[in-house]
């Protein structure tokens, strides 16, 4: 039986070693749940045990059920029929069904809607298994954010109408922001929304390139206040699907084929708003891309686990000049700087999906402990501030580097297979061909850069890279390694201080805000390597294999860094050349 | 109207990860070093059973005979949605061949009464095939095996069978049994919502020794016990107690269980190792596919 859960050894690892404990006590606030729901965890070890159960079911769908279906899935894609419906790929449909059966699609929903209540962390480990099996799927599965959304903002008649059918899986959601001219900037939104005299709220416009548009509930960013222009002007609204809602296209992709890509059109169609009116992009939307974004994150790692693994199996068995081509040195360099990729990416991932979970649940505390003693209450809300820092940061930071691991990797994957990779008989071209939209969805790689940068400016990187390493005594192999760790954080902090120093404008510093946050994110990810390399002797080879190869790679960073060098400020137009004619 | 199902489970070895350490000297399986499995197409049975109550209403419910450690197919078959589990435990029923086994299942079987009773077309560590039809016969129920798919109408079930070089379609009077194909369905996954409750679930047996454990050996047997009845309807409260049965809760006649009641007598065991190995590679030319070939013919595999 084939289950991408327990035949993953760095899931493992990290489901053992991470501090499970800590995020399911604050999840499960100091289990008050158990006295009201006879499947809620009465502690900690029970909670972990739930924690198994569950990804042990997930990972036996995903390596069963799903996997044999991706290639599938892939070739036929999604049907848009006459009466403006779509009709998923077959494997998309029973899998949808299976997860709904096995109780997994209100995964990070409260108990109270059928939800499992599960935490950041564990539903990140989920579309991490989800996605290695057929990376479309994570993109239906992995939208529980839109019911996450309803459930933390939306009014409870709206909780009670719509949360239950989306945890039995029964209705499927999808957030309805991007339109053709409003894509990274959201605040240029045009689609509209307006109330009749009896207060009933309608939404018309065109929105487009909406993943799962075709689904039954639709959060739909629109326009209530005409005379404000930019993002304050914009509400968040629930439109059920119905007749005034209309797919009228379904794109046509490079990858993630099982996943249907719309273009909607809103006729007038009812609408229900969903908390304050103009709260919407900044404040609802905003969080909702967050999860969206961690969400990515664990697809990008499913896709480059996947192709990773393709790639491992071909250099052990494919022969050439007599031996197996994993025997070149060229090629075993390769497959190690594609497993270090992922596992980095998933160090990392983890850790903002952990961050997250600490945020949220210390965020529950300090609304539970109002009549605390002062003391106590001052420490939580320390406590919150510092992890809402981190994962203000590490999310974009997770999703940038993630998301282009899985690039990287599939690239590299195709590399490994050579010509068999470039036919259709690999999975490795699909692969290939999925992983390009996760740096481009939920905002683009340069986005990411742009909302990490502020932590780098500010060093929230030393107080993450604190937090992981603590005060403590290393042993001697990984105390050099942590020496070097600060001596790269000097790095970091002489090359702000350059960046800060050009004061012109802010043109240098985003100039070069992508070499801050890589060497941002490769000193954190030394540091997660460095305390897992505490447990596990595979990752203490892993740590420092990290900082040999990256070490230099960071001192060249920096040197670019400090460079002052600007021609893409100052000469653009001579080096890029006059503009192409249209034929 | 709503049906009432039973489905017989087994726990077995899961033989497709047979390796060296897995058989012992004299040929036998080595239980344990083979982890314990639920029998596959006994969860297609189930599989069956469940959409019969979906469509249709009624119950369902689980039995499994064997050691305590049965348990686990059954907590399973809760968290895939039965609502009743059932264990068939009695060191007296040791050694019990399919003769045997059948006889004791249809003593249980015959005290819940089912419209129909499903069972895996076979379990793959014996490979018999036999428990399902020996069943019927002794409850007097209408055989009908190699189901594929199943269909109810009042007291009739319509059925389509494999029959190996094609399929048939039959009609059948309720009560019957039936014995079910892999190809029959996909099983549903756990809930998880039930796994999360039902991995709670408990037999009597299981929670006597959990009480060993936490009494120790000082404790009278007085007080273990009665802790364990506390225990036990703390469970039942909770609807988590599985139902337990030995061989005089279902009225066995002792002639017929275990060895006594086993004809099967093995005679002989082989342990036939493979000997194989080597491979010969043949390059792919006009001379290489001949010489093939010519192998091929000379060890009679061909022509």
């Amino acid at each position: 039986m084939a289950n991408f859960f327990t035949d993953n050894e760095d899931i493992q690892f990290l489901f053992q070693h991470m501090n499970l404990a800590r995020v399911a006590t604050l999840r499960e606030q100091n289990f008050r749940f158990a006295k009201e729901f006879d499947f809620a965890p009465a502690d900690a070890p029970e909670a972990i045990d739930n924690y198994r159960r569950i990804l042990d079911v997930i990972g036996e769908i995903a390596g069963e059920r799903v996997a044999p279906t991706a290639a599938d899935t892939d070739t036929v894609g999604n049907v848009l029929n006459a009466d403006g419906s779509v009709t998923y790929a077959p494997g998309i449909a029973e899998a949808v069904k299976l997860l709904g059966q096995a109780d997994a699609m209100g995964f990070i929903l409260p108990y109270r809607f059928g939800g499992l209540n599960g935490p950041n962390l564990l539903y990140t480990m989920s579309n991490d298994i989800v996605s290695r099996a057929d990376a479309a799927l994570m993109n239906i599965y992995g939208l529980q954010g839109i019911a996450e959304t309803i459930n933390a903002f939306a009014s409870e008649e709206i909780k009670q109408q719509y949360l239950p059918r989306m945890t039995s899986g029964e209705w499927t959601g999808a957030m309805v922001l991007t339109e053709p001219d409003a894509g990274s900037d959201l605040q240029a939104v045009k689609t509209k929304a307006y109330q009749d005299a009896s207060g009933q709220w309608f939404v018309r416009g065109v929105k487009r390139f909406i993943t799962n548009g075709c689904g039954e509930v639709l959060l739909v960013l629109a326009r209530t206040e005409p005379e404000i222009a930019d993002g304050r002007g914009l509400s968040c609204l629930l439109v059920e699907r119905g007749p005034r809602v209309r797919v009228r296209r379904l794109e046509h992709k490079l990858g993630i084929n099982g996943s249907p890509t719309c273009e909607i059109c809103f006729d007038d169609a009812p609408a229900k708003l969903i908390g304050e009116r103009r709260r919407g992009l900044i404040t609802y939307v905003m969080s909702l891309m967050n999860g969206a974004r961690i969400g990515i994150a664990a697809q990008s790692l499913g896709i480059g686990e996947a192709a990773y693994r393709v790639a491992r199996a071909y250099a052990h068995s494919r022969k050439q000049f007599n031996t197996a081509i994993e025997n070149f040195p060229a090629v075993r360099d390769l497959l190690l700087d594609m497993s270090l990729d992922v596992q980095a990416a998933r160090a990392l991932s983890y850790f903002a999906a952990y961050s997250v979970d600490l945020e949220e649940g210390l965020g529950a505390c300090v609304a539970a402990a109002q009549n605390a003693a002062p003391d106590e209450l001052k420490r939580l809300r320390a406590e919150e501030r510092k992890y809402k820092a981190f994962s203000k940061m590490l999310t974009p930071m997770a999703k940038y580097y993630a998301s282009e691991m899985s690039m990287r990797v599939s690239n590299s994957s195709m590399a490994v297979l050579g010509g068999s990779g470039y036919m259709k008989d690999y999975a490795v071209e699909r692969h290939l061909r999925d992983s390009r939209i996760t740096t481009i969805y939920e905002g683009t790689s340069q986005l990411q850069v742009v909302a990490s940068l502020a932590g780098v400016i500010g060093d929230t990187v030393g107080e993450v890279i604190q937090e992981i390493l603590g005060d403590r005594v290393w042993p001697h192999e990984l105390e050099t390694r942590v020496v070097h760790i600060r001596e790269g954080q000097a790095l970091l902090a002489e090359s702000v201080a350059f960046v800060k120093a050009q004061t012109a404008s802010n043109a240098y510093r985003d100039l070069h805000a992508r070499k801050l946050v890589d060497i941002a994110i490769d000193l954190i990810v030394a540091a997660l390597f460095c305390d897992q390399a505490t447990a596990s002797p595979k990752k203490l080879l892993v740590a420092k294999r990290w900082l040999a190869e990256r070490m230099p790679r960071l001192r060249m960073l920096k040197e670019q860094v400090c460079s002052g060098e600007t021609s893409a400020l100052t000469d653009f137009e001579i080096l890029a050349g006059p503009l192409p004619v249209a034929d | 109207m709503g049906y009432n199902c039973v489905v017989c489970v087994k726990q077995v070895p899961d033989t497709k990860r047979i390796t060296g350490q897995a058989m012992k000297e004299d040929g036998t399986v080595n239980r344990a070093a083979l982890p314990a499995i639920f029998n596959p197409e006994d969860l297609n049975a189930l599989e069956e059973a469940l959409r019969v109550r979906d469509q249709h209403g009624g119950t369902v419910t689980v039995i499994a005979m064997g050691l305590p450690a049965a348990c686990d197919v059954l907590r399973d078959s809760l968290f895939r949605g039965a609502d009743r589990a059932i264990l068939i435990t009695d060191r007296r029923a040791a050694a019990s061949d399919t003769l045997a086994t059948s006889y004791i299942l249809s003593c249980a079987v015959r005290k819940l009464k089912p419209d129909l009773v499903f069972c895996g077309r076979q379990a793959i560590d014996g490979d018999t095939a036999q428990v399902g039809p020996q069943l019927a016969e002794k409850l007097g129920y209408t055989l009908v095996t190699y189901l594929e798919e199943l269909e109810l109408d009042g007291p009739m079930a319509r059925v389509k069978r494999n029959i190996g070089n094609g399929y048939e379609r039959v009609r059948s009077r309720l009560p019957a049994l039936f014995t079910v194909m892999e190809t029959a369905n996909h099983p549903r996954p756990p809930a998880l919502l039930k796994a999360l409750k039902c991995k709670k679930a408990r037999a009597p047996v299981e929670i006597a020794k959990a009480v060993d454990g936490t009494l120790g050996a000082s404790a009278t047997p007085e007080a273990k016990s009665a802790e364990t009845a506390r225990r036990c309807s703390d469970m039942q409260t909770q609807n988590l107690l599985i139902t337990q049965w030995n061989l005089d809760d279902i009225e066995a006649d002792l002639g017929w269980c275990g060895g006594a009641g086993s004809p099967t007598k093995v005679n002989r065991i082989q342990s036939i190792v493979l000997a194989g190995g080597d491979y010969k590679e043949f390059p792919p030319t006009d001379s290489g596919v001949a010489s093939l070939l010519g192998e091929l013919i000379q060890d009679h595999t061909i022509g």
